[in-house]
């Protein structure tokens, strides 16, 4: 035999072999609620699909459809990437949930996880991060450095999620500063950096000189850049290029490992229905590096505060603690349950205004 | 030198011509867009409009036409009957929102009674809740003759808000585990919109067609449909005709508002379900593109809602398939519109190639 015809059927036979490894591709999906440029929330589950992709190299095919509302669109995108072959699907907004639910009865072989919702199916798993953690370092950050002791909040919806992470940096800021105050903005949207800023510059002529948001976008950093004197923390993402000031530090969500681990699971076909809900110890939620900009004592405490949470030696909501009303929650020592923490629905003592009914 | 030149009258053959060419227009230029973005262009057209139709899953992609196509012709066709008569009702989508918190209202009353009535109820809350909330400016511009396009689109935000406030009060689901939204409708099997949801059927689509046909009778055989179009066309002519003008805002006004309700009935009972703080997705503003698209002519808007789902639906494939942006399509989207209106010149003036005369 020629040495030519030896190596034309030897690239033949691994052209056929990459053709059928082709076909074995695991193929994800990833449906965003904001752009994938939005630098917070979106911007870090895009980077997770990047590190999957980062991981397995050609063994995975992502697609991803970005700002899709959660609604009746939710539910075709979904379809779609079930029909085109997808084999785990990740929904990484709360308002997927109903849709997710649907569409999985519909393909029982195509996983599903859906982010911060709460209802489950045998292919359907929920994840999402103790988002209130990092709260409780941003709260006694807050708390420390105010002047005007009002730190002004931009909440996105009054679901439990939120209400919970604005108990946590209450707690922790009332701690240190006795005389702190909360004001808060919801503006009903993930994502829309003109009303995020509207929230912001409202924020600050009501005299907060410190704003944490949980919206997605750096438009409440840039608001506050423009005002001075105003710090701020990243919300879901780094958001370092407002470093060192006004941002001093952030909440980052790092979904890369989680996604890396369902992927995983899904080409070695030990994927199952989990309900995930990690901290800091697992390090699905990250702070930000903390900036000069916070005085040396006080970004010791917050690091001491992160390692005592990490460790499980402080829980971020530990009695004696009342409800807004007055009325007694948690007894001296005692900590919330995650039944609890998952449906919260009421503000602690101390914060004042109503959770929009 | 370039000159235009005022028609006599429109022409109709550049008006039914135009929205067929800033289709064209928009398919060559957003190709552009999709090649400078580093995407086939010939492809990317091809998911857009032919995939849908006649991919691999048009199975699928077919009765969604229907589903994203139904509320934006209902609302359109209200509209067109204002625009028609210069009457600019631009918050169809705040009528869409109130037409779907008081139908779904109704619904949740009555869960979990069974019965037959509770649909037809439904029906008529969406109606009446849409129709209410266009009577402000309706009324406002007749008594106090305000501008009832800031109204209407001032009123979309009172809207939303309300919205908001139904989503996690009034409507809110008591066995939610506290998150905002109302009961799922379509598990509730007298207060659903659909008819058979694997061909996308619900109530919304055959209101559709209907309203289509209304519509049609309206303007071609029936006096006040007459009025209509002599108001839009020679105002002062309308007025010796014995046009009142009060009337027919009080009409253009709560017709397009109860159709807008409608649409939002249907799909709270239907494709969304429930009622959510984000329930609303921009169909009251894109039934406008739809209304002049379709030449403000029933069967033309007909078509028109058709391909501007088309553009919805393709283009989401385009994103997941092609990983185009989602902002080049919205980008492509916006084309249409602009095409349109920029070709429009040519209906009612005439290009001519003239020599420059010296003065």
């Amino acid at each position: 035999m020629k040495l030519t015809t030896l190596l034309a059927s030897a690239a033949m036979v691994l052209g056929l072999a990459s053709g059928a490894m082709a076909q074995d591709k695991t193929k994800i999906g990833f449906v965003y609620v904001g752009p994938v440029g939005d630098g917070g929330w979106t911007y870090e589950h895009d980077k997770g699909r990047q590190a999957v992709v980062a991981e397995f190299g050609d063994k995975v095919e992502t697609t991803y459809v970005e700002s899709v509302p959660e609604g009746p669109d939710a539910e075709r995108v979904m379809t779609q990437m079930a029909l085109n072959g997808a084999d785990l699907i990740f929904a990484t907004s709360f308002g997927y949930m109903d849709q997710t639910i649907n569409v999985a009865k519909k393909f029982p072989n195509v996983k599903f996880e859906h982010a911060t919702g709460y209802k489950t199916a045998p292919n359907v798993s929920v994840y999402s991060a103790r988002f209130y953690e990092g709260r409780a370092v941003q709260g006694h950050i807050a708390g420390s450095m105010t002047k005007s002791n009002v730190v002004g909040y931009i909440g996105s919806y009054p679901i439990p999620e939120v209400i919970r992470g604005i108990n946590s940096a209450y707690i922790h800021a009332k701690k240190v500063n006795p005389d702190v105050q909360f004001k808060i903005v919801w503006a009903y949207t993930w994502f829309d950096p003109a009303k995020e800023a509207d929230a912001a510059k409202v924020l600050i002529e009501q005299g907060a000189d410190v704003i944490l948001q949980h919206t997605d976008s750096t438009a409440p950093q840039a608001a506050a850049k423009a005002a001075g004197n105003v710090i701020t923390f990243g919300q879901a993402s780094d958001m370092s290029e407002y470093a060192p000031s006004p941002r001093v530090s952030s909440i980052i969500d790092n979904w890369a490992p989680y996604y890396i681990a369902r992927t995983k699971a899904v080409m070695d076909g030990t994927w199952e229905t989990v309900n995930t809900w990690d901290g800091i110890a697992e390090g699905m939620v990250g702070i930000g590096e903390i900036t000069d900009a916070v005085p040396a004592e006080v970004k010791a405490e917050a690091l001491a505060l992160k390692e005592a949470i990490a460790s499980g030696e402080h829980h971020p909501f530990t009695g004696p603690l009342n409800k807004q009303d007055g009325s007694a929650w948690l007894a001296e020592g005692e900590t919330a349950d995650d039944g609890t923490l998952a449906g919260m629905n009421f503000y602690v003592e101390g914060i004042e205004g109503d959770i929009p009914q | 030198m370039i000159v235009l030149e005022k028609r006599p009258q429109p022409s109709r053959n550049w008006s039914i011509a135009t929205p067929l060419i800033a289709v064209l227009a928009t398919m060559f230029f957003g190709g552009v867009l999709f090649a400078v973005l580093g995407k086939n262009p010939v492809e990317a057209i091809r998911t857009i409009f032919w995939d849908p139709l006649f991919g691999e899953f048009a199975f699928y992609y077919r009765p969604q036409l229907l589903v994203k196509g139904a509320p934006l012709v209902l609302i359109a066709i209200g509209l067109s009957l204002g625009f028609r008569a210069g009457i600019w009702n631009i918050g169809a989508e705040g009528q869409y929102i109130m037409g779907a918190i008081v139908g779904a209202g109704v619904g949740l009353a009555f869960y979990p009674m069974d019965s037959i009535i509770v649909f037809p109820l439904m029906i008529l809350g969406g109606a009446v809740g849409g129709w209410a909330w266009a009577m402000i400016p309706a009324l406002l511009k007749v008594r106090f003759g305000t501008n009832e396009i800031l109204v209407s689109l001032m009123l979309v935000y009172v809207a939303e808000q309300m919205l908001a406030s139904m989503s996690l009060g009034l409507l809110k689901n008591p066995q939610g585990f506290g998150f905002p939204g109302s009961r799922n409708l379509n598990e509730y099997a007298s207060a659903t919109s659909w008819i058979n949801q694997d061909v996308g059927m619900h109530w919304g689509v055959v209101f559709a067609f209907i309203a289509v046909i209304f519509a049609y009778v309206l303007l071609n055989r029936h006096m006040l449909g007459f009025h209509i179009r002599l108001t839009g066309e020679a105002p002062r002519a309308a007025r010796f005709a014995g046009v009142k003008p009060a009337r027919l805002i009080l009409f253009c006004l709560g017709t397009s508002g109860a159709l807008a309700g409608l649409a939002g009935l249907f799909e709270v009972a239907g494709p969304a379900g429930q009622i959510t703080i984000d329930f609303n997705v921009g169909y009251g503003f894109t039934a406008i593109i739809v209304a002049f698209l379709g030449r403000l002519h029933p069967l033309g808007i007909l078509l028109a809602g058709g391909l501007m789902a088309l553009t919805y639906i393709g283009g989401e494939i385009a994103q997941s398939q092609l990983g185009l942006p989602a902002a080049a399509i919205q980008v492509f989207q916006g084309m249409l519109l602009f095409f349109l209106l920029a070709l429009d010149i040519l209906t009612n003036y005439r290009i001519r190639l003239r020599k420059s005369e010296v003065a």
